[in-house]
């Protein structure tokens, strides 16, 4: 029994894909420039030269020298982490596999000549884009709140000096005082990341401060993981946190980082720390390619994950918008090799496959007490559709909970071992 | 997605199933007796018995219905552990694909027999064993699902060639999880496995004869093909 490819070129010819025309055909090698380097970006830049053995130049742009994953930047706020054990660096994708690291923001790009401008003036030629910023915040989403405010009251939704501001603030507040967390509306990165965030402040609380309240004001009606993560609140954290939901007022939330007040529909509640994270949309450089849609997000072709706008143009991880995957470091991952696969495809006329997706992510409520969500996904032609899902139940015993625990810990190590070699 | 693949394998193992049934009485798991010569082979490593103690192996009375790795003063492997944990309790069907080839449950178990091919005498060896349980007669004689096992997917599966370039991609999404250096670290490693042993374990998940829910959603939607050919990428990555 042999191998039946003819199945899965159809599908990809089916799409309009540009299937084994090699794009540049008698020029020098193809480039492909890649905007942002991290869990999409990084993971595609490596996947691309790596498989092509150097047959494509490719150009890795992202002004910082250390990625900090925001993965596990909870685990650190929740004292379970070293700050460094967050770093990476571009070293080997640099070394092992030749990739130009450009040490710059994107600025601007022109998708009619090919080419994007880095903020020193540079200008790089592209045969393939691939555009992978991840978020930025919705201006005005929280009033009183914008990103000079963020020392004061941080989002720590980009992981850096942010998340050490607010680790510092926790560990800062007066006996018995209140943090307050305003949670984002849908859709935002991470759909269990402030939850996870909520369960690692009442860690560190419950033992240096023991009479502090959390309180979280939510937008939402309901959220990932939340019959896990209150089944867990109630168990280690009881009495500890309050949500406040739309039903009475989260909706309509206002902040006054001078005075350390949070006005919840009307009402005025002083607290002691604020970590504010706002609306969401694709990082900003997805709006300047003309790529994203009146929501702010960049919507792709399932089964490549190419911008509906532009087939030369790749949009990966939070900033696209895609369907049914959550927008976290693992789908982002997922996302990365499928765009990559297309892209040596079109390039150098290397085989292509069908698109497959998946995601898992895993949350720590307290120590060695894990929970996972997952699911696996495929390429329609209107969006990559869930097909297969699974989550942690209530009432696991906790060897298991351990064991899902231990679970994360080796996918942090796997997942930045794929994305920066 | 996993369409024509598994639509296929399902029918096959319901052919296997059917063969198997008339292949053997069917009123009965096999031949005690018989299963008492077998056991030679065990008893090199396990007591079985009244007076049975730990030995190489564990004490194996009373092994029906019990959680795997589930003895409290036997000290087992991490993989067979984890198999436990996971909630693999020693069934007829279970036991059967564990003698049948060890590594189908647990890669790193430290039960280094190679596994009995025979179903015959692996059901004559499961009914000697059944015999030692608390409650043999709680135990079914002859479960239907028995023969159902995943050491006899047919030849031609194990046999399957694998292509190289896609196993590659294919792998690309295990390697989030599984790092390709080997490194085991919370998840197993899964490289540089016989190519067998590993078609055996992706097929236990899939059949969801071994519970992990993201494995066995992996491999759930894994073609027969893509099995082989992953089973094939693995085999010889190195890092
Ligand atoms: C608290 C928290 C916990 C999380 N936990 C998990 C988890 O457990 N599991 C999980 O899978 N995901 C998790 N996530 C989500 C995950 O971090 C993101 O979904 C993931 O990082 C998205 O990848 P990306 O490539 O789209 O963007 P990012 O990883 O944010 O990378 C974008 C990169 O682009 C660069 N960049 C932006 N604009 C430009 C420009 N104009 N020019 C050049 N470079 C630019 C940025 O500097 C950055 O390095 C978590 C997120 C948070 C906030
Ligand atoms: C070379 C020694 C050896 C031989 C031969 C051997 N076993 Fe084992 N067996 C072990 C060890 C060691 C373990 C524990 C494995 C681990 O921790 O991974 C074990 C575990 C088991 C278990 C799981 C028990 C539990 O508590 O979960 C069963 C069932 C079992 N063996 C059955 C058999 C049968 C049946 C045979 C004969 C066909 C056999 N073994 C032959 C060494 C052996
Ligand atoms: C989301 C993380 C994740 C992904 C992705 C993943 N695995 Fe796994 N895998 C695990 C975990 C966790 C285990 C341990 C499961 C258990 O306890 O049985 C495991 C176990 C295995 C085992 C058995 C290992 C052993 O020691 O017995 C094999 C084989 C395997 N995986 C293969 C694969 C293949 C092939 C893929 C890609 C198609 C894949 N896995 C994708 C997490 C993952």
């Amino acid at each position: 029994m042999t191998l039946n490819r003819r199945g899965f070129l159809g599908t990809i010819a089916a799409t309009g894909a540009v299937l084994a025309a090699p794009a540049v055909l008698g020029q020098t090698k193809p480039r492909v420039v890649v905007i942002g380097g991290g869990a999409g970006g990084a993971t595609c830049a490596r996947y691309l030269a790596r498989d092509s053995d150097g047959a494509i130049d490719v150009t890795l742009v992202e002004p910082a020298e250390v990625y900090y994953t925001c993965f596990f930047s909870n685990l650190y706020i929740g004292g379970f982490r070293e700050f460094e054990s967050l770093a990476h660096r571009y070293d080997k994708l640099t070394g092992e596999h030749g990739i130009t690291h450009a040490r710059a923001m994107a600025e601007g790009v022109d998708r009619d000549a090919g080419t994007v401008t880095l903020a020193g003036g540079e200008v790089l030629a592209y045969d393939r884009l691939v555009i992978a910023p991840g978020i930025d915040f919705v201006e005005g989403s929280v009033p009183g709140w914008d990103l000079s405010r963020a020392e004061i009251m941080p989002h720590a939704y980009k992981a850096g000096p942010q998340t050490q501001i607010l680790k510092s603030q926790v560990e800062a507040m007066p006996e018995g005082g209140t943090f307050c967390m305003v949670a984002p509306p849908n859709p935002y990165r991470c759909p269990p990341g402030p939850y996870e965030r909520i369960s690692m402040v009442a860690h560190v609380l419950k033992a240096r401060n023991p009479t502090a309240k959390i309180l979280l004001v939510d937008p939402k009606d309901k959220y990932s993981k939340q019959a896990l993560f209150e089944e867990g609140w109630e168990k280690h954290y009881s009495g500890m946190i309050t949500r406040i939901g739309p039903d009475f007022g989260a909706a309509n939330v206002e902040v006054r980082p001078d005075a350390m007040e949070v006005v919840i529909d009307g009402e005025v509640e002083k607290v002691d720390v604020c970590n504010v994270i706002p609306a969401q949309k694709a990082g900003m450089i997805a709006e300047a390619a003309g790529v994203t849609d009146d929501k702010g997000w960049a919507p792709v072709n399932p089964h490549s994950m190419a911008s509906r706008a532009d087939p030369r143009v790749f949009v990966l991880g939070d900033a696209s918008a895609q369907g049914d995957m959550p927008k976290s470091g693992f789908s982002a991952n997922s996302q990365a090799k499928v765009a990559a696969m297309v892209i040596r495809s079109e390039l150098t006329g290397s085989k292509a496959f069908p698109a497959k997706y998946s995601n898992t992510c895993w949350s720590l409520i307290d120590t060695d007490d894990g929970v996972k969500v997952g699911a696996s996904y495929e390429a329609t032609d209107e969006k990559i559709a869930s097909v297969d899902s699974f989550i942690s139940q209530t009432g696991e015993d906790a060897d298991l909970r351990k064991a899902t625990y231990e679970e994360s810990l080796g996918w942090y190590a796997g997942i930045t071992a794929d994305i920066f070699g | 997605m996993a369409g024509r693949g598994s639509i296929n394998l399902a029918f096959r193992l319901a052919l296997v199933s059917a063969l198997g049934a008339t292949a053997l009485p069917a009123a009965e798991i096999g031949d005690a007796g018989n299963g008492a010569v077998i056991w030679g082979d065990c008893a090199g490593c396990h007591e079985i018995g009244p007076e049975a103690k730990n030995a190489i192996g564990p004490k194996l009375n009373g092994i029906f219905g019990r959680r795997a790795a589930g003895l409290p003063d036997f000290d087992y492997s991490k993989s067979l552990t984890r198999a436990g944990r996971d909630g693999v309790v020693w069934t007829l069907e279970t036991l059967d694909a564990y003698i049948a080839n060890p590594r189908t449950f647990a890669s790193g178990t430290r039960m280094s027999y190679p596994g009995l091919d025979d179903p015959g005498k692996r059901a004559d060896l499961l009914a000697f064993l059944r015999d030692f349980s608390d409650r043999p007669r709680d135990i079914p004689e002859a479960a239907p699902t028995a023969r159902r096992t995943l050491p006899e997917l047919p030849p031609d599966i194990l046999a399957l060639q694998g292509d190289p370039e896609f196993g590659e991609y294919l792998a690309s999404e295990c390697q989030a999880c599984h790092q390709a250096s080997g490194a085991d670290e919370g998840i197993p490693s899964i490289t540089l496995w016989p190519e067998e042993n590993f078609v055996l374990a992706m097929h236990a998940y899939k059949q969801k004869l071994r519970p992990h829910p993201v494995m066995q959603m992996m491999a759930g939607r894994l073609t027969e093909e893509e099995i082989a050919a992953l089973a094939a990428y693995f085999a010889t990555l190195t890092e």
